[in-house]
């Protein structure tokens, strides 16, 4: 072991090739689905899947994807997009509020929101799915996008990653420094503790913006009305159109359409990848 | 309650503002300001969580019938449940899933948080957000890429047969179906549990490596009595995470049933079973009742896993 430093270990080239066939696993779904958006339907069915076909399709592909059937996946996209925002966008403002509270304050019944937080990370999100569809239709909210945001809003996990962040991001002298200066509680949580939460913050909205954005079960049992659709659910009606009986395929649209679905969360992924690792690190498994 | 993860107790039991010294009318509106940060969570969560819960057990408690309309049948539906081959049909079928995805999934994640963590790759950030992509693409997506794939005229099965001039590889029959769906779950959380381990190996101090290499452990020692136990919370976590997943299990069976229909019975998994009762045959009180026995048994597994996790912790 001579000359072994734990801090610069000698690379491996084993090493590297066993997890390269990791890597490759990793990648082999989406490289097969890079060269099969540049195929038309007919290519899709007789070439290899990781080559090109006989033509270069792409742009073809591309613009059918946004006038089919009446143009209606631009409608898909938009739909996502509010449901992100306003969804996603309002789970991280919950979780960031209740988080803070939870870590900063202590008061009558704190304990029992903990307690009832925490389990409910444990309910499985599915088997909340159905429950929660038969009440909304009680109440005349199926079919509307509120079907989709409100249950959105909610993120135990959420709160529980912003509840050990802010324990940690926010001293809490510097709270009882402000209260002694006089300033109100929503004042010191907008003007000191948010700047020094946005690391979690950004961690915490990045997680709900999957979720949302990947949302697929609750959209598929609430939602009837095609112009409400989020991307997921626009796409399995294209392929299960594709398959019925006497249908004509659309698989390459379908692909296509997928593609197009992924680039966005894909680019926020890597573009905030600062984030989502000290996040993780931060939250869900600090020891 | 069952799913608090091992780093809840410090930061739980830390000190809090207010102080005991303060004047009491400022700790009334401290305290006061803490809850009103906390209700707008608790609101939506009443509405969205809490709600449907409580009317799910209230609906569990009665039938839907063609004829004479809803009757009060007390505990009857979980009776029936607990009788129902179907429901078992699903339920086995998921734990069986459980039981081999999951090690499988939790192990490579664990060797590729090893590696990357060892710093013996060559270049080891590519291999980190490489792992992790599949994570991002949503798992509609994922179901239907291996989807195609998965097929003999789309994709690459049909190709790879041709190759080894045999069937190979028949993901869409019957024995294979199960593996072919690990294969599409595993695929897209691998790298997920990686991240959590890596995280978690992220937090040993160096000088601990460091002093265990003086004292002569070598790669391996170190791997087994230094790595695997510093770990051994997250891998709580990333199972009891794994557990809730494989018993929630419908989008990918689902999707597939897009493409063989045939294959994917109407209670191929419990959530299949529970959203085929409420929305072709109408019985969403029974319905409802497979949801929530689902749920509990989910429940009680996690929070065994987690006790029996942490208690080898200690």
């Amino acid at each position: 072991m001579t000359g072994y430093s734990y801090s610069r270990p000698r690379r491996s080239i084993t090493l590297t090739v066993l997890l390269g066939f990791l890597l490759i696993y990793s990648v082999l779904p989406l490289t097969w689905m890079l060269f099969s958006i540049t195929k038309d339907q007919p290519d899709l069915l007789t070439s290899f899947g990781l080559w090109f076909g006989d033509g270069f399709a792409l742009f073809d592909n591309l613009g059918q994807v946004f006038t089919y059937d009446g143009g209606i996946f631009s409608r898909w996209f938009f739909n996502t997009l509010v449901y992100v925002v306003v969804g996603a966008g309002g789970a991280t403002l919950l979780a960031t509020a209740g988080g803070y509270g939870l870590a900063k304050y202590r008061f009558r019944g704190r304990n029992a929101v903990f307690a009832v937080v925490l389990g409910a990370i444990a309910v499985p999100g599915t088997a909340l799915a159905v429950p929660t569809f038969l009440l909304f239709s009680q109440l005349g909210l199926t079919n509307t996008m509120w079907a989709i945001i409100l249950p959105s809003l909610v993120s135990p996990f959420g709160l529980y990653l912003m509840w050990v962040f802010a324990a940690e991001a926010v001293p809490t002298e510097l709270l009882e420094a402000a209260r002694v200066d006089g300033a109100s509680e929503l004042r010191t949580f907008f003007t000191i503790s948010l700047r020094l939460l946005v690391p979690g913050i950004v961690t915490v909205s990045l997680f709900a913006i999957v979720a949302t954005w990947n949302n697929y079960f609750l959209p598929l049992i609430m939602l009837n009305d095609p112009d409400l659709f989020p991307l997921t659910l626009g796409l399995y009606t294209w392929l299960a159109d594709a398959t019925g009986v006497g249908a004509s395929p659309v698989f390459h649209l379908v692909i296509t359409g997928a593609f197009l679905t992924i680039v966005p969360i894909v680019v926020v992924f890597l573009v905030l990848q600062r984030y989502w690792q000290s996040g993780l690190s931060a939250g869900s498994v600090k020891q | 309650m069952s799913a608090a993860p091992p780093s809840i107790r410090p930061a739980a039991t830390e000190p809090l503002a207010p102080a005991r010294h303060r004047p009491s009318r400022l700790t009334a509106r401290v305290s006061r300001a803490g809850a009103g940060f906390v209700m707008p969570f608790l609101i939506a969560f009443a509405l969205v969580f809490v709600a449907p819960l409580a009317y799910s057990l209230y609906l569990s408690l009665f039938r839907n019938r063609l004829v004479g309309g809803t009757q009060f049948v007390g505990l009857s539906n979980y009776a029936d449940v607990f009788v129902d081959p179907k429901f078992w049909d699903g339920a086995l079928r998921v734990m069986l899933f459980l039981a081999v995805q999951v090690p499988i999934m939790l192990a490579i994640a664990l060797v590729a948080a090893l590696a990357i963590d060892s710093g013996r790759l060559h270049g080891h950030r590519f291999f980190r957000i490489g792992l992790f992509l599949p994570y991002a693409v949503p798992g509609v997506v994922a179901a239907m890429m291996w989807g195609f794939m998965y097929s003999d005229r789309v994709g690459l099965t049909g190709s790879l047969n041709d190759l080894a001039g045999f069937e190979l590889l028949v993901p869409y029959t019957k024995q294979w179906l199960l593996v072919s769906i690990g294969n599409i779950v595993t695929w897209e959380f691998v790298g997920y549990n990686m991240l959590i381990l890596y995280s978690a190996l992220k937090t040993v101090p160096t000088e601990t490596y460091e002093a265990a290499a003086i004292d002569g452990a070598g790669q391996f020692r170190i791997v087994r009595h230094i790595k695997i136990p510093a770990v051994r919370g997250a891998l709580v976590i990333a199972t009891v995470f794994s557990i809730i997943g494989s018993f929630q299990l419908f989008n990918e069976p689902q999707i597939l049933k897009g493409l063989v229909p045939n294959l994917i019975s109407t209670s191929y998994t419990p959530n299949i079973y529970a959203y085929t009762l409420s929305f072709q045959g109408n019985q969403v009180s029974y319905a409802a009742t497979v949801a929530i026995v689902m749920g509990v048994i989910t429940a009680v597994i996690a929070y065994i896993v987690q006790l029996r996790g942490m208690r080898r912790d200690s």
